[in-house]
């Protein structure tokens, strides 16, 4: 089993943002699987999308389920095997999750306030982190990555870099992403943020010096949020329109219980089958599964750092200084890529991912893309679909294991 | 068709270095065999989840893409070399993709079963379908959605002002100029865009 150790690593210096302000006296939270190999070429970056974090794989000693986010992708003998690669992950700035964010102390507030950033932390963008994880990089003494690989906003990552380093990065691999967010996503993104901001507990950011949380806030973000993570079909085969069981204490608020079935196929004896005829209680186990999902939710992570991460997505567009031609955005690459896309994923659709692949496709780079046939709409990117790990698993076999990277191999 | 042989003649009508499009690529030995022996580069398009890793899994580009949906991804002439071998006897839109062949590449090549051969002609002589090595499902079971021959892919190209440049029959690796349409398993056909067939 792989044991994971959280890791930070201080920076002292400035590092300056899109947006024109900067950020200094930071810290990043890490960790590392596998080891680098002599000649430190077997690195391979692993960026997250929104709520997750650096812990990306293995067990943390003991602790009970504490495994990493993407743990079945990642570890020894995983598709991206830590027995060959050496795997970083980081996380983010204005993550809640150890790396320096919105709930630290603000190291521009008067000297002895202890004042934290809250709403003053500055804006960070998909290009921000991307430079932030070179610094770490080069700390740790990796000047090229085998590859870089995120899905949703970790894919934007991934593709960022290879734009903003394409001499740092082999391969990257972007999974269940978008060269940018469409109008209809960046309005789920907005409704999430009005949530959260309009929450009373939510003073302007600045909620901590008020001991509350907004949490009414965080939790309906994360309801919008969930129910664009899934398809219609799987919210119907795991819930249908099942009520919720009034004396199964273990399902609260939980799935539905193993073998209870969907309830298309006629109520189960198990399950409660009359109306409660209530406008404020829950009533079906949908409702019941997303106030779940939203308290947990609400219990762990930051509200600033939502607002900050859902704006990193809407910011995204690298063909925006091309006039908005992906194709001239993308003549920067050299990398190889592997793109996947998931066909029931609504809100990062396999449309979003033949963007990416035309574009790389114009410019001549060396581009595979698999269009997974799964059910579990853009959540499928997490999960263990024997077609998707494997197209992983060969890739990194056949491509990144490699010591060339692609253009040398082409000539 | 993975015979040592038939490949090596497909690829000897693609130029060294080309950049190729193969349409229904498969587990992409061909681009593999065209790359490692002819300097080429390019990208297969399959629609099997099976076929898309092997061609992964050998190092080959791979685009997952259901041809019947066109190749609206693809500018025209931005490859020297658009082969579709073994593809079009599974295509709905076999006229269609054809004109997409010619118009995403310089070069097209296609090959496919040719019906006319003699074998199958005997066999539907009496009175029954012909399963074949080069044909070998039965008529209610069988992936390719349609038959033609040799001189019918012939009259299609002309309908469609295709200018042909080579075309022979492929039958036990020997390449036949000579009436080929009755004495060859497979049809091959290399030809480009006709002159009056712009837009």
């Amino acid at each position: 089993m792989l044991i994971a150790t959280p890791l930070s690593m201080h920076f002292d210096d400035v590092l300056p943002l899109q947006s024109g302000a900067s950020i200094r006296d930071y810290d990043l939270s890490y960790e590392t699987y596998g080891s680098l190999n002599a000649d430190k070429s077997n690195a391979v970056l692993i960026c997250h999308a929104l709520n997750a974090s650096h812990h990306v794989a293995g067990s943390y000693a003991g602790q009970d389920k504490s495994e990493g986010w993407w743990d079945n992708m990642i570890g020894p003998g995983k598709p991206v095997d830590t027995e060959k690669f050496f795997v970083i992950g980081v996380n983010n700035l204005g993550s809640c999750f150890g790396s320096t964010g919105p709930m630290q102390p603000d190291p521009d507030a008067p000297a002895g306030s202890g004042k934290v950033y809250g709403a003053d932390f500055p804006v960070v963008t998909v290009e921000d982190w991307v430079d932030a994880q070179a610094r770490l990089l080069e700390r740790l003494g990796i000047d090229v990555l085998a590859a870089v690989m995120g899905g949703s906003l970790g894919g934007m990552q991934a593709l960022s870099w290879a734009l903003q380093y394409p001499d740092r990065v082999r391969h990257a691999v972007v999974v269940a992403s978008a060269p940018n967010l469409t109008a209809e996503n960046i309005a789920f993104n907005e409704v999430a943020r009005r949530a959260i901001v309009t929450d009373p507990d939510f003073h302007g950011g600045n909620f901590y010096e008020h001991g509350v949380i907004p949490k009414r806030g965080l939790r309906i973000a994360r309801m919008i949020g969930h129910i664009t993570y899934l398809s219609d079909d799987v919210m119907n085969e795991k819930f249908g329109r099942s009520l919720r069981a009034p004396t199964l204490p273990a399902s609260r608020g939980s799935l539905p219980p193993e073998g209870a079935g969907p309830a298309r196929g006629g109520p189960s004896p198990d399950l409660r089958d009359s109306y409660q005829y209530t406008t404020q209680d829950v009533e079906f186990q949908i409702e019941s599964y997303l106030r779940h999902q939203g308290n947990k939710f609400a219990e762990y992570f930051d509200a600033n750092s939502y607002l900050l991460i859902t704006r990193a997505l809407d910011y995204f567009d690298p063909a925006r200084r091309c006039g908005g031609d992906l194709s001239a955005a993308l003549a920067r690459a050299r990398a190889g890529f592997l793109v996947i896309s998931f066909t029931t994923d609504w809100r990062f659709s396999p449309q979003r991912s033949r963007e990416t692949v035309k574009a790389l496709l114009d410019n001549h780079c060396e581009v595979s893309y698999a269009e997974i046939d799964a059910p579990h709409g853009h959540d499928a990117f997490l999960l263990d679909d024997p077609r998707y790990i494997g197209i992983v698993r060969s890739y990194f076999d056949s491509k990144v294991a490699s010591p060339m990277r692609p253009s040398e191999v082409a000539q | 068709m993975s015979d040592v042989l038939t490949m090596s003649s497909i690829a000897r009508l693609v130029p060294e270095g080309a950049r190729v499009l193969d349409l229904g690529c498969g587990d992409g030995a061909l681009l593999a065999h065209l790359q490692a022996e002819r300097g080429c580069s390019g990208y297969g398009i399959e629609i099997a989840d099976a076929n898309v890793q092997a061609c992964v899994k050998r190092g080959v580009n791979v685009i997952q893409l259901n041809l019947d949906e066109g190749l609206a991804m693809f500018d025209d002439a931005s490859f020297d070399v658009v082969l579709q071998i073994d593809t079009l006897q599974h295509l709905r839109n076999a006229e269609v993709m054809l004109r997409e062949t010619a118009r995403v590449g310089r070069i097209g090549i296609v090959a496919f079963p040719n019906f006319a051969h003699w074998p199958n002609r005997l066999s539907v002589l009496r009175g029954r379908m012909p399963v074949t090595r080069r044909l070998p499902y039965q008529w209610y079971d069988t992936p390719n959605i349609r038959v033609g021959t040799y001189r019918d892919f012939d009259a299609l190209a002309r309908k469609n002002s295709l200018q042909i440049l080579d075309a022979f029959g492929l039958q036990d690796g020997r390449e036949l100029h000579f009436l080929a349409n009755a004495r060859a398993g497979t049809a091959v056909f290399r030809f480009r865009r006709g002159a009056n067939a712009s837009g």
